[in-house]
């Protein structure tokens, strides 16, 4: 068969495929993404978007123990999420293969921190595999799990962000159908209770034991001899190719696919048997602590950044004397371009006018577009943790602004995605705990930030087929809050957004806006704006620059007057009824 | 051969992801081994956005380092002046000189730099200027930019045993095939 083109992530889809892969989960999140968007295509396999990471893991995790092969796919603080049944998926093991990606983000490209998961594989007693490129991707997907069933474990792919977002050619084969186990209720092995689990956790360390022999000569754990034994580098991921592409022939390589649990006698016989040992990794020193401990001496961490996502570059100038080629370099300075709402999002709307309060309101934001609230000029949000915390920490900042006599009023904020991923539970917590806050579902009617995917609110599910869209509002009145105290607004009416916050601020008790407008990008959102644009009356302009700190991407100062390009502009109307002057009109 | 390197950078939205897909299609067809890396995600909201395209004999590192280009191609000339660090010695440097104002400088915190473009060809002996983006406007819609900036660069690169019309018709969206073909050879000229 022909090679084609394929990322990281379209490779794992591809690779469970290929495995006989009948049931996939996955909570939406960049760099990991686009490995349920692709499996979507295989309608061999039941592939669903789950509204969390833990959830995945769950829905995985029952399809396993029932007896047939399934995958979750997560970034890796979904894994934290996860991590609750995925440690205790690892003691019952997996009677269909059972797999689960973590997709890493050295560099923080699109992350709140970068973890390196792999210190999660010993942790959590997980077999672990990390492929460097898309073919491996692929072919380490197959291996997973034939492993995870052969070994009765749980299979780890760790991927980062260059491994997922970078294509390469890829050899294809044919799916082999793998016939689901017949489920056969054994719960000595299948309900971890405390007497079960001290049994299954000696079978586990059996089967890392066995596993260990096995990574000691498989094949993608391999010495790869150079032209000298002077140099030998061990490197696992895309650290790898980073090495190959400095060191070339002239080193040799200990190249581990298999890193957990490590083949030790593997790396003891390549240590031995070179002068000098170089370890190539990003992030943490998982590798080098290894190497250490078996009583190797080896240059790494002392060279190399824990900070941050290496390139070949990086690795050149760590460990050879050669400075590198000289960098063209200018005095002029190029100022910053963060990434900014899009022009038309709802969001602008309602950070506009919660930022407009920053004296009286501290506003705990989340993870999604609306962080980029965050950002001058809007500059509405104060803090940003995970996914639901939006709701949760502002909980925990009330207690401590009450506890300080600051008499600032708490907002906190998710999306509609993110209230269904962990948003809710924060809000049961809230209501029961009758805290004095405002929380606001952004709700844009889609998982946005990640590229558009469905959640239970929308119609439709991953696969194309309708689903049971869950009613926002309808889950807030059930979780206890009474309807006068729920305001729904369009965010981008700038009267309505003003006096909803305004009727927060001077609230007492919970109260809750729930701010409804659809995503701009969205294919019949767009359609429906179609030639509208606004622009600036140059003459009725007053320059008094407040169109300027709604931070739309499409109004600017230019030749000493507001300025709407006329490209970006939707005509969503919101800087129209910011100027006080009427000096923008539709165009 | 060594491996060649392509960074192609702009600002999210122009298209940089859909070029070097053309690109990287285009150059496997030449019988190269080919790589491409993206960062997607946050930077599709406006922020500025990387492509990297490796080509060769057999491509190992997916991404380029600073000083490793052999090509920058930019879509915007801030946005060149940017990656420029990342061009290999005497390496090329194409790039429009279309400007788009971040955030910084839209909203008046910041400052757009003059003189770029002088700036560009005082540092680095390869720089070409397209006028891509008025190109595009030229020919109807500003958003074929990014096809006008592959044929230039095709033509710099002197790649010409693949059939990039072919290529371009069958990535572009079929509405607009005859305008992206346009746009190629208008880049291409």
């Amino acid at each position: 068969m022909n090679k084609v083109m394929m990322s990281g992530d379209e490779a794992v889809a591809r690779g469970a495929l290929e495995a006989g892969c009948l049931v996939a989960a996955a909570y939406p999140g960049t760099p990991s993404t686009e490995i349920l968007e692709n499996m979507a295509q295989y309608k061999e396999i039941n592939s669903r978007w789950a509204s969390n990471e833990k959830v995945a893991m769950e829905i995985a995790g029952g399809a396993s123990i029932g007896g047939v092969r399934a995958l979750a796919a997560m970034k890796h603080v979904g894994l934290n999420v996860a991590a609750d049944p995925l440690l205790t998926m690892a003691y019952i093991g997996a009677l269909g293969g059972l797999v689960v990606v973590s997709a890493d983000d050295p560099g923080c490209h699109s992350s709140q921190n970068e973890q390196d998961n792999r210190l999660y594989a010993p942790l959590g007693k997980l077999l672990m595999l990390e492929p460097s490129d898309s073919q491996e991707c692929l072919d380490f997907t197959r291996l997973a799990f034939e492993l995870s069933e052969r070994f009765d474990i749980v299979a780890l792919m760790r991927l980062t962000t260059r491994v997922c977002h970078s294509k390469g050619l890829v050899a294809l084969s044919e799916r082999v159908e793998v016939p689901p186990k017949p489920y056969v209720r054994n719960c000595a092995k299948n309900a971890m209770l405390p007497a079960p689990a001290r049994l299954r956790h000696i079978e586990v360390e059996k089967q890392l034991a066995a596993i260990e022999e096995y990574a000691n000569h498989c094949a993608i754990n391999r010495i790869e001899w150079g032209q000298s034994k002077n140099v030998g580098v061990v490197a696992s991921g895309v650290s790898y190719l980073h090495a190959r592409e400095v060191f070339g022939d002239s080193v040799s390589y200990l190249k581990l696919g298999l890193t957990n649990p490590l083949p030790h006698r593997l790396i003891g016989t390549f240590c031995r048997s070179v002068d000098h040992i170089y370890v190539i990794e990003e992030n943490e020193p998982y590798l080098e602590t290894a190497v250490k401990a078996l009583g190797f001496d080896c240059r790494g961490k002392d060279l190399l950044p824990v900070c941050g996502e290496l390139d070949a570059g990086i690795v050149r100038r760590a460990f050879l004397p050669d400075p590198g080629p000289v960098l063209y370099k200018s005095d002029l300075v190029v100022p910053p371009r963060p990434p900014v709402l899009c022009a038309g999002c709802p969001h602008r709307g309602f950070f506009h006018q919660l930022g407009k309060k920053k004296k009286e309101v501290v506003a705990c934001g989340d993870i999604g577009c609306y962080a980029l609230g965050i950002q001058a000029p809007l500059e509405a949000v104060d803090t940003g943790v995970c996914m639901g915390g939006g709701f949760s920490v502002a909980i925990g900042m009330e207690a401590a602004l009450k506890a300080a006599g600051d008499a600032r009023k708490v907002f906190g904020m998710v999306g509609d995605s993110t209230f269904f991923h962990s948003g809710m539970t924060g809000l049961a917590d809230a209501v029961h705990a009758q805290s004095n806050i405002c929380l606001c579902v952004l709700d844009n009617s889609i998982t946005a930030m990640t590229g558009h995917q469905e959640n239970p609110g929308t119609q439709l599910d991953l696969m194309g087929n309708p689903a049971s869209p869950l009613d926002i509002i309808s889950i807030i009145k059930g979780l206890g809050v009474p309807e006068n105290r729920i305001t729904i607004i369009d965010p981008l009416n700038l009267e309505q957004t003003s006096a909803a916050i305004d009727q927060a601020i001077g609230a007492e008790g919970l109260s809750i806006i729930v701010a409804k407008r659809p995503c701009v990008l969205i294919k019949e959102v767009r359609r429906s704006l179609e030639g509208k644009k606004c622009r600036v009356d140059a003459e009725a302009c007053k320059k008094c620059k407040q169109c300027l700190k709604v931070g739309c991407p499409a109004v600017s100062f230019r030749d000493n007057h507001s300025h709407i390009d006329q490209d970006a502009c939707v005509g969503c109307e919101y800087c129209l009824q910011v100027c006080k002057f009427d000096a923008i009109a539709r165009a | 051969m060594t491996t060649k390197s392509i960074l192609l950078v702009g600002v999210g939205g122009q298209g940089a992801i859909l070029t070097s897909k053309i690109l990287a299609a285009g150059l496997i067809s030449e019988g190269f081994d080919v790589k491409m890396s993206e960062i997607h995600g946050m930077s599709q909201r406006g922020g500025t956005v990387a492509t990297q395209v490796k080509y060769g004999e057999k491509v190992f590192a997916p991404n380029i380092g600073l000083g490793e280009a052999d090509f920058i191609v930019s879509f915007e000339k801030s946005e060149a002046l940017r990656a420029l660090p990342y061009l290999k010695s005497g390496g090329a440097l194409v790039t429009d000189d279309h400007e788009i104002y971040s955030m910084p400088v839209a909203s008046g915190v910041a400052e757009y730099p003059a003189g770029i473009i002088e700036e560009l060809k005082r540092l680095a002996e390869n720089v070409l200027v397209v006028p891509a983006g008025r190109i595009a406007s030229g020919l109807g819609n500003v958003k074929v930019q990014n096809i006008v900036l592959l044929g230039a660069l095709v033509k710099a690169m002197k790649l010409d045993q693949a059939d990039w019309p072919a290529l371009v018709a069958r990535y572009v969206p079929p509405k607009v095939k005859d305008l992206n073909l346009k746009a190629f050879e208008a880049g291409r000229a």
